[in-house]
């Protein structure tokens, strides 16, 4: 094995992702200016935005962050930390419809790993998983908040409690 | 799912069976924004924080710090913008209390905010949500928007002098996010990292000013400490625990559900076996966690006889705390190795990587669990464990790490037959 030089790009350079930044209806754009108009200092409404470009693009692609690091004027890498902290922010493709089973304990012990497994199979993937129509990704993620009507999940925002199989059947398939 | 007061007339809880009940009208026609007339009409700020502080209102989010103690340390005369921040980042597993008032009051809500605001002579607050609460910030903006059109926030609240405006503020998916130096970091546009104190927020918070953060269930408090006044509202509860409190209650009981209680309620079994419905499937109670997932684990016989009662004092006395009240109920189909192991998955996955206890400390454990899981157990683990814990417990840079290392050594203290089976015959246990 041998070293290899390396040209270090001083820190002042800005990143390079290779697209053009996002762009967005008016309507959307106007819906951002009411969200930065809530904060005295821009960097704020990073999340607020966060959740308005993965509803518009489907997840935080490279072209979103740009958009976000010139509207929010900060450094790409600005964006990137603050997107992989945040569980709910996908910086990769996710299925339309995210199914999220609370795995902790409340739901648990009143049959979670049931939910999750029955899901799996109705939908033939695993845990992490997305079907190859694109249509579905499973999780299982830490509590939603939902312990007194467990078992739940929760289908992009909304939330479906108190489920059994027979419930899941019907909510999975009315779906568009 | 019952939303019920016991052994209290409801107070928190008093509008949510109502028709209707998030609008603005129908919260004005039961008592709402009574208490924000009275205070403008002629409190001082002063007279506010006095009657906090009389009422021994606790902070409801977990630690229990005294409220009035809380609005006191912000310094008068700064010159800096002070901010009010509602933490209804609710995510302490076994806790849904703040989900339900804000759903079915968002307008108690904003109250206790606009007097909090007031106390602290506040312009602008935030209403910083878990992001998986996305309804209830669709709630809040509505509420907010007739309470702006009513002239309740904004400029010159009911014609008087004073000001105040309130934005919702969405997390996104953060247990640390709960923890207020962590909020306030995530509500600048940052990691969600918690910060060094001191600096308190009340001195050094949201920007550098100073700034109060307080649980959804504290705020919401306030409004009826002002119409009764604290003193009464402290006689509802006990001397040092003041009012009354809301339990998140989970797990294998008949009526699980938000139960709120005057503090001091004196008798957890009562509370379990009838007010709760009972134990589900009539099978016979091994554990509970009374206070959120943080908090020591209780076993039947720490309960059952033992008239435990349910404040801040009660609680520590009997081996336990009220934390969030997420009010965890197992019965004797769980096995408490496995419980453990579940909620410390959730601590390794929501410890935020700032400090190194934490960050590795909830990996290992999570790693030694997985192994005795899988066969793997040996006699010294449970010792092994207990020495992890040791040193992440006040050894970590925000009580986060406490929280994760608390359920197990209680676990293996108050459990020990469900460990030493999968330890000594890991076999035999696995």
């Amino acid at each position: 094995m041998s070293a290899q030089v390396v040209n270090i790009q001083p820190l002042s350079q800005p990143v390079d992702l290779g697209v053009e930044p996002a762009t967005f209806s008016p309507e959307v754009e106007a819906e951002i200016d009411r969200n930065l108009a809530k904060y005295p200092v821009a960097r704020s409404a990073i999340l607020p935005l966060m959740f308005i470009v993965q509803r518009e693009r489907g997840y935080l692609d490279p072209a979103g962050v740009l958009y976000l690091a010139n509207r929010l004027k900060v450094r790409v890498t600005d964006i990137w930390e603050v997107a992989t902290f945040y569980s709910m922010i996908h910086t990769d493709p996710i299925g339309k419809y995210h199914i999220q089973v609370c795995r902790t304990l409340s739901c648990k012990i009143r049959g979670a790993g049931k939910v999750t497994e029955h899901c799996s199979q109705k939908l033939g993937i695993k845990v992490g998983e997305t079907t190859t129509d694109g249509r579905f990704t499973l999780s299982e993620v830490e509590c939603l908040g939902s312990c007194g009507t467990a078992p739940m999940f929760q289908i992009n925002f909304d939330y479906h409690e108190n489920l059994t199989p027979e419930k899941i059947d019907q909510i999975l398939d009315a779906l568009p | 799912m019952r939303i019920e007061a016991i052994g209290c007339e409801p107070l928190q809880l008093r509008r949510v069976h109502l028709e209707n009940s998030g609008s603005i009208d129908v919260y004005r026609r039961n008592g709402g924004y009574a208490a924000i007339k009275k205070v403008l009409d002629g409190m001082s700020p002063d007279d506010v924080i006095n009657e906090v502080k009389k009422s021994s209102l606790r902070g409801r989010g977990g630690a229990g710090f005294p409220t009035g103690m809380k609005w006191s340390f912000v310094p008068k005369d700064s010159p800096k913008p002070k901010y009010v921040v509602c933490n209804a980042d609710e995510s302490e597993p076994g806790t849904f209390k703040d989900r339900y008032l804000m759903e079915r009051d968002p307008h108690m809500l904003i109250e206790g905010m606009l007097i909090a605001a007031y106390a602290l002579n506040s312009k602008t607050s935030y209403i910083y949500t878990r992001g998986e609460y996305k309804y209830l910030i669709d709630i809040m903006d509505v509420a907010l928007a007739e309470a702006r059109a009513a002239g309740l926030v904004g400029n010159k609240i009911l014609g008087s002098e004073f000001s105040h405006e309130i934005y919702t503020h969405t997390g996104a998916g953060a247990y640390i996010c709960g923890e207020e130096t962590a909020l306030l970091s995530s509500l600048e546009g940052l990691r969600g990292h918690p910060r060094m104190k001191p600096p308190f927020p009340a001195v050094s918070g949201l920007y550098a000013c100073p700034t109060v953060v307080n649980n959804v269930e504290t705020l919401t408090a306030v409004p009826d400490i002002i119409n009764m006044g604290g003193e009464a509202y402290q006689k509802l509860g006990t001397e040092k625990s003041g009012g009354t409190k809301l339990w998140s209650v989970s797990g294998h009981v008949n009526s699980p559900g938000v139960y709120e209680l005057p503090m001091g309620y004196d008798d957890m079994e009562k509370f379990i076996f009838e007010d709760c419905g009972g134990m589900l499937d009539g099978q016979k109670l091994k554990a509970v966690i009374p206070g959120g997932s943080s908090v020591y684990i209780m076993r039947a016989d720490q309960i059952i006889g033992k008239d435990v009662r349910m404040d801040y004092e009660g609680l520590v006395a009997a081996g336990s705390m009220v934390g969030s009240g997420g009010f965890i109920v197992m019965d004797e189909t769980v096995d408490v190795f496995e419980s453990t192991k579940n909620l410390t998955e959730f601590y390794k996955h929501e410890s935020c990587g700032w400090c190194t206890p934490c960050r590795e400390g909830t990996d290992w454990l999570v790693k030694v669990f997985k192994r005795i899981e899988n066969g793997g157990g040996r006699p010294e683990d449970a010792q092994l464990m207990l020495d992890l814990c040791d040193n992440i417990e006040g050894k970590s840079f925000c009580p986060l790490g406490d929280a994760a290392a608390w359920p197990i050594q209680s676990a293996i203290k108050r459990f020990p037959e469900d460990f030493k089976r999968r330890l000594f015959e890991p076999q035999k246990g696995s």
